[in-house]
């Protein structure tokens, strides 16, 4: 079974990240499970989301401590939290950054690192504004192209159904996410 | 064509009302049901979905509306939460004498004081003596496909009752999994058209809930006392149809490797989905562990509750709810369904998860392992912090 850890900043979109992610593996015949955290979240602060992905139903349902891979869709939250708090070693792990994926080896020796510049992708997709660009989509195009566990296909259909606003100008930041993801 | 979706728990209610064709809903929105009524709200607004949405200014009213709306024949469905199920208490106990089949959800979450959203039992639970059917779903599939099955037990003649669909907050309302979709016309030959037998009519009037003297409303107390046993053979034969037309396949309990168990365990909702990779864990370690899971909590399935727990040597009941004085709640009913049994084996009752803290595999390995330690005579507290 996959358990994947978002995080984000609230109101950047980490809780429909999980959701599209989610959705596109079910697309593949998997059984998925995708949660935020469980309670009150305030615009700006660090928040999470979860995901579980498995090829038979999936009994657990606690929550995630030990997750096996990372999604950081805002790169000033290595800074502010422990962002491989409980993270198992040997996962992947991708980053919404301009920086090179050794520039954060060290947080993470035993994890697969990729880089994206997903808010530069967004902003040229116009999903969201310079204070705020919407990266939840572009960045799971990178998690495609890093992890190889779920098509680049199914994401984009995925984002096609359930992104209510600007649906192919998501669908377009993940496909170039993917094609510009630094592993 | 059944289709896939992938949704949280709080939409899966929504749009089992939806398959359902309820005519009327009325509900106010209350933390962490909302999504359940802005759904709804929405699709009655854009024409998706044929009902009266009856606006109100707090649960009481809105059980109050439901009532009304079905006594004079409507398909009729709320959904509500803790403090909001409390404040409806009087109107519970209305809908059930009145014998209206309304069907509500409630996301489970904890009574406040002190403040809290997060999930325990103790709200449902409270209100298990009003009289309405209560299903405590385990996934959002679950969640789903018993809006339909609680409106065709509800409606069906000898039952006309109300039933709750209760789920937990977060761990199923605010998770999305796997849905797969009903086809809206199969769905409408599983659950026709409501024709109630009784209806307020102005054409051919009758009475709802007049004052009754001594002389008559003991008897109609012992009619749903009936309609309450009488529900158990329509509960199967309803969900035997489901899985006939639907494929999946639901009892009044869930049994999980109970047939050859030595200790079962005891529980509902989604402590029981999770117990099940437990009791995973502990056969393959060669523990001889089972699982029972509560279905349906009333009408109580004495007979099957008996039948799955007649060999075991221990059993174990997981609350997450508290009746204070006394201790869980589902533990007293189990220990009061296997008394006149010829199985005396043990019964512990653990409390955990209270106030929605998490419940894990390892909270669980913890109650099988204390249950080798723990007089079965005290309420077994996990994870209390000193």
């Amino acid at each position: 079974m996959l358990e994947i850890r978002i995080h984000g900043r609230g109101g950047q979109g980490s809780v429909i990240a999980s959701k599209i992610l989610a959705y596109a593996f079910a697309k593949e015949g998997k059984f998925v499970q995708a949660f935020p955290e469980f309670g009150v979240e305030r615009r700006g602060a660090p928040v999470a989301a979860f995901l579980r992905v498995a090829d038979k139903p999936i009994n657990s349902r606690s929550k995630i401590y030990k997750p096996g891979h990372l999604i950081v869709l805002e790169p000033t939250l290595i800074a502010a939290v422990d962002i491989t708090q409980g993270l198992k070693p040997g996962g992947f792990i991708v980053i919404n950054s301009k920086r090179s994926p050794e520039e954060f080896k060290e947080k993470a020796k035993d994890s697969t690192i990729a880089t994206v510049d997903a808010t530069e992708i967004a902003l040229n997709n116009r999903l969201g504004s310079k204070a705020a660009p919407i990266v939840n989509t572009a960045i799971l195009g990178a998690f495609a192209k890093l992890t190889g566990m779920v098509k680049i296909e199914s994401v984009i259909e995925a984002i096609k159904e359930e992104v209510p606003i600007k649906p192919e100008e998501n669908a377009q930041a993940a496909q170039q996410a993917f094609d510009k993801t630094i592993i | 064509m059944s289709k896939q979706k992938v949704m949280m728990g709080n939409h899966a209610l929504s749009y089992g009302a939806v398959v359902s064709k309820v005519n009327v809903i009325s509900a106010y929105p209350i933390t962490p049901q909302t999504q359940v009524v802005e759904l709804l709200s929405e699709l009655c607004s854009n024409g998706a979905l044929d009902s009266e949405f009856i606006k109100v200014e707090s649960e009481h009213s809105a059980m109050a509306a439901c009532i009304g709306a079905s006594a004079v024949g409507a398909r009729t469905f709320t959904a509500t939460s803790a403090q909001g199920l409390a404040l409806m208490h009087e109107m519970l106990h209305w809908a059930v004498g009145a014998r209206t089949p309304v069907v509500m959800g409630n996301i489970n979450r904890s009574m406040g004081p002190p403040w809290t959203i997060w999930s325990e039992q103790t709200d449902s639970l409270s209100q298990r003596d009003t009289g309405w059917l209560q299903i405590y779903a385990s996934s959002n599939q679950e969640v789903y496909d018993s809006v339909p099955i609680a409106f065709k037990i509800a409606e069906h003649k000898k039952v006309q009752l109300p039933v709750m669909v209760v789920l937990d907050a977060f761990f199923l309302s605010h998770t999305s999994e796997n849905v797969m979709m009903m086809d809206l016309d199969k769905a409408e030959t599983y659950l026709p058209k409501y024709k109630p037998k009784h209806k307020l009519d102005v054409n051919e009037p009758y009475t709802f809930g007049a004052l009754t003297t001594p002389e008559w409303y003991y008897e109609l107390r012992y009619k749903i006392q009936k309609a309450h046993e009488n529900a158990i053979s329509v509960i199967e034969e309803a969900q035997s149809e489901f899985k006939d037309m639907f494929g999946r396949e639901y009892g009044l309990v869930e049994e999980y490797k109970t047939a050859d168990a030595d200790t079962i365990l005891v529980a509902i909702s989604t402590a029981a989905s999770t117990a099940k990779d437990t009791v995973d864990e502990l056969r393959e370690k060669g523990v001889k562990a089972g699982l029972l899971r509560l279905r349906f909590v009333r009408p109580f399935p004495f007979k099957k509750v008996r039948e799955v727990l007649s060999s075991a040597k221990k059993i174990l009941v997981l609350d997450r709810n508290l009746s204070p004085g006394i201790g869980g709640i589902i533990f007293q009913e189990i220990k009061s369904a296997m008394y006149n049994e010829s199985n005396k084996a043990p019964i512990y009752g653990f409390i955990a998860g209270l106030g929605g803290r998490d419940i894990t595999t390892e909270t669980i390995h913890n109650i099988f392992e204390e249950a080798e330690k723990q007089d079965p005579k005290n309420i077994i507290w996990m994870e209390v912090k000193a």
